[in-house]
């Protein structure tokens, strides 16, 4: 065994984060470790890494104790980490991010010969020797900043690699180089432990899992033999008979016509594409976050351009894509961000009715089980699942007519996509007491699209293909007509 | 990208292509008066001061720090140079002073930063013993320093952090070590008998003094520091990552005690060249200087956010300023029409730069 792990535990005051983990990471191997957000591992990670001390239980790496106090210690013992939110420094160049805290000097002074082959030699081990030492790591696509940050925790031999989420903001074509990757280090001895949410990743890529419940191992095997619906009944606990509700919908009069998509209420339509085509600018542009789609715009009864203050009071909601910099303002409170949309209905000559608006945030907050330990807690502090349930109450709260979800189930556990799902359909059939929404959703995960959409439109380089029914679609068809 | 030279990609173009221009204009406009050689010559003279202390500033900022304290620490420094020189002290005694000032009060302003407040108390103790010790001695005085100086790294070894923002902790110094220097001088001038040698630096009949050689140096020793060393990527990365410099085994304390200590220390040396400048000790002299600093800085492509500036672009920075006071002067513009220009030209110079890094991404 590699790495063995057995019965950590760490608390944070009165949460325990950790209540007993054990893993055995064989010699050579992808691990996959899976678990919903909350669930405990990124703790489990910062223990390995070394950036905090378990409570209780043993760590042993090739047979000996492994206690890192430091993630230098950690790197030194052979355990390096790729973190998700890629760990670099955007001004610095190539080389000087891949030698960083282990430039090579002589007393003080940078050893540039040295410095160039060892760069040199960090690219080559992930294969791509071509990237320019020199150039800012800013100016690279994220693909290529992965493999540098890769080929950084590759200097120094490690025994174990430990890869958090790497695909989760990799276009798809680069996945499978990704994968390629890992496979060859796998064949030269490195273990791999493969965090992710992806179960289909998971058995492309894994030769064994782990799955993590409310901070404990509660299964674990080969790959080889695991059906998802068995990952999935291990992650959330119970058995999730229905990943995409699609209920019965009607659809009613027309919302949103102009830019080749035609909206009507009740009805969900789906923009596929790849990382890049124009879908993200598409949707701020309706939104009146970007530069306007060209031609007629009809929307929520308004013709024209809008600004996005108007756009809210017309009817309309929008989710970032990016939650932690745009999407939510995560120093602010659960009930601030739900509510940041309209102040204006809970004051009164522009003085806050703040009982109400905790009020109204707590009963959204309860709607969509957002895990907090009150409305008043900071959204930084909230797992990625319930920053994003977060953000989706602020729509319902302002009940939004139209829907704009711009990814809205990136990185989250399958536990939230689950609840996010059964309110896309919730709102597209309306209920007795609200009448039916219109959802126009961008995703790039097509399982997602073909089960949740009524209707999927394809977006290629900026040109928006028309809207079929999904049930006209496949997997293979989305791709083709997205390349 | 490829067809363009490769000095045209360097931060320090565009505060040159600034200079080129406020000069030609000048040049133009104010005719010989401004091109004459002894005005060149005064114009490096009044860039020897915000130059130096504008290198501290690049470094503090390129380390994602801020020191607005600039001003506040070279009236110190002069005071204190002065005082030694009036008691009757060598000359040496009286520049080392200066400089250790600074370095000292970096120090000091490092160990806040970093949250070290054990140490920084014992420091302030240090300090402050130390200028009563001065009375019977610059020995005593000496000793009692050294004695702090080891306490507080003894102290340091105990774990608690209170880290405080480099914003506060130097909005502190800017009030404090001015009225420090208010209360050494008891709130006049000090005059020396003579300066020596320090005054000889921007002072005497050479086309360029020592002062500006000094500026020179100080310039390329910072940039080899900046480019050449582990502790120069370490104050970049630091800058522009701070999580990701710690992931990597970077000592975030000491690199952050580094940059204090040499970028206030800097201060110190700017501060000798203002006592040289003056031929006394002013403590209400050099009001404004940190802004002037750092608009330098920001001006030669430093961005506040940390992570860049350039040594060279922060000297051409401090430049411009000069010029375009120097010239307004020579075509008889008042005060308040300079100030505007130099605002404007801030303003200019950062929304340039972020225009061609926009081009560039």
């Amino acid at each position: 065994m590699r790495l063995a792990i057995r019965g950590l535990a760490k608390s944070f005051g009165a949460t325990r984060a950790l209540a007993g983990v054990d893993l055995g990471l064989r010699a050579g191997s992808v691990h996959a470790l899976i678990g919903e957000n909350g669930a405990g591992k990124s703790t489990l990670l910062r223990i390995l890494a070394g950036a905090l001390a378990p409570d209780a239980g043993t760590l042993e790496l090739e047979g000996r104790p492994f206690a890192p106090r430091t993630p230098r210690e950690a790197a030194l013992a052979g355990v390096r980490m790729v973190h998700q939110e890629l760990a670099l420094c955007p001004g610095l160049s190539v080389a000087d991010n891949l030698l960083l805290g282990e430039e090579p000097s002589r007393a003080g002074w940078i050893d540039r010969k040295a410095r160039r082959e060892r760069a040199r030699a960090a690219l080559e081990a992930v294969g791509r020797a071509g990237l320019p030492l020199e150039a800012p790591v800013a100016s690279l696509a994220v693909a290529e900043r992965q493999l540098v940050e890769i080929a950084r925790a590759l200097r120094g031999a490690p025994r174990v690699l430990v890869l958090d989420e790497p695909t989760s903001s990799l276009p798809r074509e680069e996945v499978e180089r990704l994968f390629a990757l890992v496979r060859t280090l796998a064949a030269r001895d490195v273990s791999v432990l493969y965090v992710s949410h992806a179960l289909e990743e998971v058995r492309a890529l894994c030769d064994e899992f782990t799955v993590l419940r409310d901070g404990q191992s509660v299964g674990s095997g080969a790959v080889a033999g695991t059906s998802e619906r068995e990952w999935i009944r291990l992650m959330a606990g119970r058995e999730v008979r229905e990943l995409y509700p699609h209920s019965p919908r009607v659809p009613g009069e027309v919302l949103l016509r102009g830019a080749g998509i035609e909206l009507r209420r009740g009805e969900v339509l789906g923009l596929y594409g790849l990382i890049g085509a124009g879908r993200t600018e598409l949707l701020r542009g309706l939104f009146g976050l970007g530069r306007p789609p060209a031609g007629a715009l009809e929307f929520c009864g308004e013709t024209g351009p809008r600004t996005p203050r108007q756009r809210w009071n017309a009817g309309a909601g929008f989710v970032s894509e990016d939650r932690a910099r745009e999407g939510l303002a995560l120093q602010l409170t659960v009930s601030e961000n739900i509510s940041l949309a309209r102040l204006e209905r809970f004051s009164r000559r522009g003085i806050l009715n703040q009982r109400a608006l905790l009020g109204s945030g707590a009963t959204w907050a309860e709607l969509l089980t957002v895990k907090c330990d009150s409305v008043v807690q900071r959204c930084g502090e909230l797992s990625g699942g319930n920053q994003q349930k977060v953000a989706l109450a602020r729509l319902l709260g302002a009940g939004s007519q139209v829907l704009l979800l711009d990814e809205p189930t990136r990185g989250i556990d399958v536990g939230s996509k689950a609840q996010i799902y059964a309110w896309i359909d919730k709102l597209a059939c309306g209920t007795k007491t609200s009448s039916p929404r219109a959802v126009l959703l961008v995703s790039s995960y097509i399982p997602e699209l073909l089960g949740v959409c009524d209707r999927i439109a394809v977006m290629r380089r900026g040109e928006l293909g028309p809207a079929r029914p999904a049930a006209e679609w496949t997997e293979e068809r989305l791709l083709e007509e997205a390349l | 990208m490829n067809g363009t030279p490769r000095f045209t990609r360097s931060p320090a173009f565009g505060p040159l292509l600034g200079l080129v221009a406020a000069w030609a204009l000048f040049a133009v406009c104010a005719g010989g008066d401004f091109t004459a050689l002894a005005n060149q010559r005064l114009m490096l003279l009044q860039t020897a001061v915000v130059g130096t202390a504008a290198i501290g500033a690049t470094i503090i900022i390129a380390s994602g720090g801020i020191d607005l304290s600039v001003g506040s620490s070279v009236a110190l420094g002069t005071v204190l140079g002065a005082l030694v020189l009036r008691a009757g002290g060598p000359v040496w005694v009286a520049a080392l002073v200066c400089i250790l000032a600074g370095m000292g009060t970096g120090l000091l302003l490092g160990n806040l930063v970093v949250g070290r407040l054990a140490s920084s108390g014992v420091l302030l103790i240090g300090a402050i013993g130390a200028l009563f010790a001065a009375r019977s001695g610059t020995l005593a005085a000496l000793a009692v320093l050294a004695l702090a100086l080891v306490a507080s790294f003894v102290f340091a070894r105990h774990k608690s952090r209170l880290p405080l923002s480099p914003f506060i902790v130097t909005l502190g110094a800017w009030g404090a070590l001015r009225g420090l220097a208010k209360g050494l001088g008891d709130n006049q001038p000090v005059y020396p008998a003579s300066t020596g040698w320090i005054g000889d630096l921007l002072g005497g009949g050479s086309m360029l003094p020592p002062g500006v050689w000094i500026l020179l140096a100080l310039a390329i020793l910072a940039s080899l520091l900046l480019r050449d060393t582990v502790l120069g990527r370490h104050i970049y990365a630091v800058g522009s990552n701070e999580e990701t410099a710690r992931l990597c085994g970077v000592d975030l304390e000491r690199t952050r005690l580094s940059v204090y200590v040499i970028g206030v220390g800097l201060a110190g040396v700017a501060a000798l060249l203002q006592l040289s400048y003056l031929s006394m000790g002013d403590p209400t002299t050099a009001g404004g200087l940190e802004l002037r600093a750092i608009a330098a800085a920001v001006i030669g492509g430093a961005s506040l956010a940390g992570g860049s500036g350039s040594i060279l672009g922060a000297l051409f920075g401090a430049l411009l300023m000069t010029v375009v006071d120097n010239g307004c002067t020579k075509l008889g513009l008042d005060n308040w029409v300079q100030e505007i220009v130099t605002g404007g030209i801030i303003l200019a110079a950062v929304a340039l730069d972020r225009a061609r890094a926009r081009a560039q991404v």
